[in-house]
């Protein structure tokens, strides 16, 4: 349970004649300038007081995220993909109101399905080794947020909980599998053979990284648009989330069914997402294949304030962030987690944003 | 080769303390109503202030920051939850990724990009004289780091507490249902403001026994999930201090047995073990029909006729 957005829109004047903040639009600018004030300090504050060479790691910042055909193409767009595919995965399901925190698991349980398919594919032409493993990695990430689906449906178990506790069981998982039935065939690394080139996910643009993936997410994330904005399941899905009791009285929706639905395309997007980053980028399974992906989808999401279309630009910012804060360790050793703190202010100033615009809201 | 169960339980206690500390932290914050994903990042604020502390003034001075910068992650989540009424979830994760973030890169700034291995002074096991002797169970229960005696005075108390005070009441009735609360002259704001300080400070206690009273040093990240962890301890705990207990003992177990089983040479996954206590705290989820032991209003923020 959460709150939910009020259906009335935000002009209104509470019965104790309190206006909420929204009647004052310039409120929200303030926030938006001051959250971006704060993130630029933080980051120059903590530039200076570890005596880093200031404007080398920015100008490391901005190379490594866009100085370069190689640096948009083979970092900052290729870190963006996996983002854009679990940032569209806790969008969905955040409209629907469902608070799936285990995009990390189920991009886990999708990477680990398409390599074990793609191992067992390999001798097939791409045309049809291909869409098999992807499929594989979509149903299984589907498969895996079903179970929290199914807990919450059938016993009432809070998704919170659940998705979380799923993540480890998912780890574990691709832990076990990387030292057991999948690894390497000389048992000396914890990681699978790698892939053969016909389950490979072909580069977009020859000498770069950058890899059909992108261009998956993107039709996924019009797809997604298309779907919540023009199909009346997308209707259910944004009524669901707008409230259960309304969706179930005034528009004679079944908010069960609409939930287990979210749950598994929530999973397969995630899913999906694992697939992509397996036959595009990584090729093998091993532990550390997601840096928390998952985590940080939920900040792309937020900042996009759940919209498909808007979610291609957060995650394209993000992968710029993540791409030029390993370029700024690597060129003046800034510690590339400062863009784990960048990210975390991101959501703050997105939940102050949200204060201001209608009390108790948080989509 | 055989294995010493009494070495083993010992283990299994040791690698419990931090967890059962948080736990019970956690477990006061969610009986208020709320479920605190920043309790990942109070645990990693506070093992980093151990480190702090424990070079600038000993081990209590340790102990002492680890507290504070707990607290201090829990503050930003309880304005965030409280005073923005922005959703805990979203919150919640947002202060874990600012600690961690904030930790990883105070550390390499100050202490060097290397991160050289910085190691400050820990406390060693006490032996409580008599206790200590007890067959099997002796060494496991009575030869710990003090904060572990700590600990049981908390786990001893905290039942009662909650069960048998005003406070507890207080505490109890506004996770259940905070307009009631409200209704009878609590302040479920303030209630559960205290309880996530509360929370803060406990998960930067067991930060700082990480630091302090196991590791020695600090590393980027070396909470490790502990903070998550906690939070399915006391769901598989049913939300009652002594469940907690018995839970936190059931993870600190399963996380020792990989160690028994690779001395014992068995080739058992041992990431089923470290699987296993998830799987059954979804179980256990599952199988208590409803969430009857949860507090009713768990996850729920507060309206406006409740604050």
């Amino acid at each position: 349970m959460t709150t939910r957005p009020d259906a009335t829109g935000s002009d209104i004047v509470r019965p104790d004649g309190v206006r909420p903040a929204a009647a004052r639009p310039d409120a929200r600018w303030v926030i938006t300038a001051a959250t971006g004030v704060v993130i630029i300090l933080a980051v120059l504050g903590i530039l200076m007081a570890g005596g880093y060479d200031t404007p080398r790691a920015l100008a490391a910042l901005w190379n490594g995220a866009f100085g370069s055909p190689y640096a948009l193409f083979s970092a900052t767009l290729v870190r963006a993909t996996p983002l854009l595919f679990v940032g569209l995965a806790v969008g969905i399901a955040f409209r629907a109101g469902v608070l799936n925190i285990g995009a990390e698991g189920q991009l886990l349980a999708g990477a680990a399905a398409a390599v074990a398919v793609g191992l067992a594919v390999g001798a097939f032409p791409s045309l049809v080794a291909l869409p098999l493993v992807l499929g594989a990695g979509a149903l299984a990430g589907s498969a895996w947020a079903g179970i929290a689906g199914w807990l919450k449906l059938r016993f009432g178990v809070l998704e919170v909980i659940s998705t979380l506790m799923l993540n480890f069981v998912a780890a574990y998982l691709v832990s076990w599998l990387v030292r057991g039935p999948l690894q390497e065939p000389t048992r000396v690394y914890p990681q699978t053979v790698e892939l053969a080139p016909s389950v490979h996910l072909p580069a977009l643009i020859t000498g770069h990284r950058l890899h059909l993936g992108l261009l998956l997410a993107i039709g996924l994330a019009v797809a997604t648009w298309w779907f919540l904005t023009h199909t009346a399941a997308g209707f259910r899905v944004r009524a669901v989330g707008a409230g259960i009791g309304a969706a179930r009285s005034a528009g004679g929706i079944n908010p069960s069914r609409t939930t287990a639905l979210v749950f598994l395309a929530s999973g397969a997007l995630a899913g999906l997402g694992g697939a992509s980053e397996a036959t595009g980028v990584t090729f093998a399974l091993y532990e550390g294949i997601s840096p928390g992906y998952g985590y940080s989808a939920i900040a792309v999401a937020l900042l996009a304030r759940l919209h498909p279309l808007a979610i291609m630009l957060s995650a394209l910012l993000f992968g710029a962030l993540e791409a030029g804060a390993a370029a700024m360790q690597r060129d003046a050793n800034v510690p590339s987690v400062l863009a784990s703190v960048v990210e975390a202010l991101i959501v703050l100033g997105v939940l102050a944003f949200d204060h201001t615009r209608a009390r108790g809201r948080y989509t | 080769m055989s294995i010493d169960a009494g070495e083993f339980l010992q283990a299994s206690v040791r690698t419990a303390t931090p967890l059962a500390l948080a736990a019970y932290g956690e477990l006061v914050v969610e009986r208020s109503g709320v479920i605190n994903l920043g309790l990942e990042g109070a645990m990693i604020a506070g093992a980093f202030g151990a480190l702090v502390g424990a070079g600038a003034g000993g081990v209590g001075a340790g102990f002492a920051v680890a507290v504070l910068a707990g607290c201090a992650a829990a503050a930003v989540m309880a304005l965030v939850v409280l005073w923005l009424r922005a959703d805990a979830v979203i919150a919640g994760t947002a202060v874990t990724l600012l600690a961690l973030g904030l930790t990883g890169t105070l550390y390499r700034a100050v202490y060097g990009a290397q991160g050289a291995a910085l190691s400050v002074p820990t406390i060693s096991p006490v032996a409580i004289p008599w206790l200590s002797h007890l067959p099997l169970l002796g060494r496991a229960l009575f030869e710990q780091p003090v904060m572990t005696y700590v600990l049981y005075v908390i786990a001893g108390s905290l039942g009662w507490w909650l069960m048998r005070t005003h406070a507890g009441l207080a505490l109890r009735a506004t996770g259940e249902r905070p307009v009631a609360a409200f209704a009878a002259g609590i302040s479920p704001v303030r209630v559960r403001a205290l309880a996530l300080l509360f929370g803060g400070a406990m998960g930067g206690l067991a930060g700082g026994v990480l630091v302090l009273a196991q590791v020695g040093t600090f590393a980027e990240g070396m909470s490790a999930g502990r903070g998550f962890i906690a939070i399915a301890i006391v769901v598989l705990g049913r939300w009652s201090a002594l469940g907690v207990a018995g839970a936190a003992l059931l993870f600190g177990a399963a996380s020792q047995l990989q160690y028994v089983f690779q001395s014992l040479g068995w080739p058992v996954p041992y990431q089923l073990f470290l699987a296993l206590p998830y799987v059954l705290t979804l179980l256990v989820l599952a199988g208590t029909q409803r969430r009857a032991a949860a507090p009713a209003a768990l996850g729920t923020a507060l309206t406006e006729d409740a604050r």
